[in-house]
Parts: C-alpha cells; structure tokens; sequence
C-alpha cells in the first residue's frame, strides 16, 4: 500500500507539472527573464500549489501519524546555514542555464525527444554524487 | 499570457499541491523531488526505499496516462547545448543536494510549511536563476 500511495503521489505531481505546462524549460527561462517577455505562470503555479499544500498539511497533521507510517518525517532544522544558502544559489544557476530541475527532468523522460533530457538527468546524478563525495572528504 | 494559461497554471498548481498533501497523508513524506530521487542513488538500498522508486515511477508515467486520457502532452523544447545542459545538470544535483532541496521540496512543501529554511533557499535560488537568465540573454 505504501506503494501504491508514492506511485499515485509521484503520478498526480507529474500531471500537475504537465497541466500547468512546467515540463516545457521555455516556460521557466520566460519566468525568470523578467527583463524580457515576462511569463508569469510559474508563480501562480508556486502561489495555488503552495496554497494547496499548506491548508492540506494542516488538516493532515490534526493526525496522530500518517496512514501508512509510525509517524511524520517532516525536517525540523531551523538554521540557515552556508550549505543551504550555497546550495541554493548553485541550484538556482544550473536552474537559470538550462529551464529545468528534477521534477519536471523526470517527468519529460518518456516525452521528449532526443536525448537531451537524459543527458541532463545524468548530469543531475553526477553533480550529486560529486557533492556527497565532496562532503564526505570535508571540502564543502 | 491569455486566461487559459493562468487556468492552466493554477489547475496544475493544485495538483501538485494535491499530490504533496496525499504524500504527507499516506507516508508522512515531504515532497521534495530531489531527495526523494536522490535517496535511490545509493548503493545500499533496502525495503524502506521501495516507495522511492514507485513515486519516480509515477513521475516517469505522468505523460502516458495523460494521454491515455486523452489529452496531448505539451511539447517539451529543450534548445540548449549539450555542454550548457550537462553544466545545468551538474550544477542542480550538486545544489539540490547541498542545499538539501529543490523547486518542490523547498519552494512548494518548505513555504507551504512556512519553514525559514526553505524561504531563505527559495529566495536566493530565484535571485541566482534570474541573473543567470538575464547574464545569458
């Protein structure tokens, strides 16, 4: 069952990107191109799924514990530190280059055409890998 | 941007809204793509991760049950250089896991949890994404 619960959690957050047209980089380059042709859409994507969520998870959490788990996972870290905001800021250029991030990379696997997309999703395994490794050795 | 589009958006929003409420019902879980499909990039993988794996599934499968309900996926034009979207790749792997989150995990589940930690990240990776856009121009 828990399962099944990830599979139709992965599925409706493909549709929901697919819908709101996230899947396509030109959607997302002409959203952070605010000295361009400004396309606003992802923000109201962001604003209903964030509304959304948030109302959600408040009616969730009158619970005891999910459904199909002992308990919550929700992260409880508070600090702002320099690998989060360094982090960030790495993710939001790889994001600025090429339009893409994980979930909308995923969900054009099957749709897209050539191997572009896959090219991107190796490179996504690889810079994480590299980061683990990194930390690992104490670098970053 | 016609009225379409905004529907569209606010529809599709929803959705993934929808879809991160089922996930924290169901298994507690914080919808965050990069962790939860990052999690499978270990070499010591035991049942507990199985639900990785379907969720990625699902997220594969978005285009096809789409389409089997009758609706055309939109295009999806990817028109960067091979070099550029291997930097891209690179650098949003190595971010995302450094910065313990994306788009989803830190811009939708993170403020929808009003988590500081998440705003702060979602506020310096639009910053550093639109200089980018606008350096590349």
């Amino acid at each position: 069952m828990k399962e099944l619960a990830a599979l139709i959690a992965g599925l409706l957050f493909s549709l929901g990107l697919i819908v709101s047209g996230m899947t396509n980089p030109e959607n997302i380059i002409s959203f952070l191109d605010i000295a361009g042709d400004w396309n606003p859409a992802l923000a109201f994507v962001l604003m209903s799924a964030v509304v959304v969520t948030g109302v959600g998870y408040r009616l969730v959490w009158t619970r005891r514990k999910p459904i199909y788990e002992a308990s919550f996972s929700v992260p409880t870290s508070r600090v702002l530190d320099k690998r989060l905001l360094l982090g960030a800021a790495i993710f939001g250029i790889g994001w600025g280059l090429v339009g893409l991030c994980p979930g909308p990379a995923l969900a054009s696997v099957l749709t897209s055409n050539g191997l572009q997309i896959l090219i991107f999703i190796a490179a996504m395994a690889g810079g994480t890998v590299l980061q683990r490794r990194l930390t690992k050795q104490g670098v970053i | 941007m016609n009225i379409d589009n905004i529907v569209n958006a606010l529809l599709g929003g929803s959705l993934i809204g929808l879809s991160a409420v089922f996930l924290m019902l169901t298994l507690g879980r914080i919808s965050g793509i990069s962790g939860i499909a990052s999690g499978l990039l270990s070499l010591s993988l035991t049942k507990a991760d199985r639900w990785r794996g379907a969720f990625l599934i699902g997220l594969l499968a978005g285009p096809l049950v789409y389409m089997a309900i009758g609706f055309t996926p939109p295009e999806v034009v990817i028109d960067t250089s091979t070099i550029t979207l291997i930097m891209g790749g690179v650098l949003v792997g190595f971010g995302a896991s450094l910065g313990s989150g994306c788009t989803s995990g830190h811009g939708v589940c993170g403020i929808a949890r009003v988590s500081p930690r998440s705003i702060a990240a979602t506020v310096v990776f639009l910053t550093t994404a639109i200089i980018t856009v606008f350096l590349s121009r």
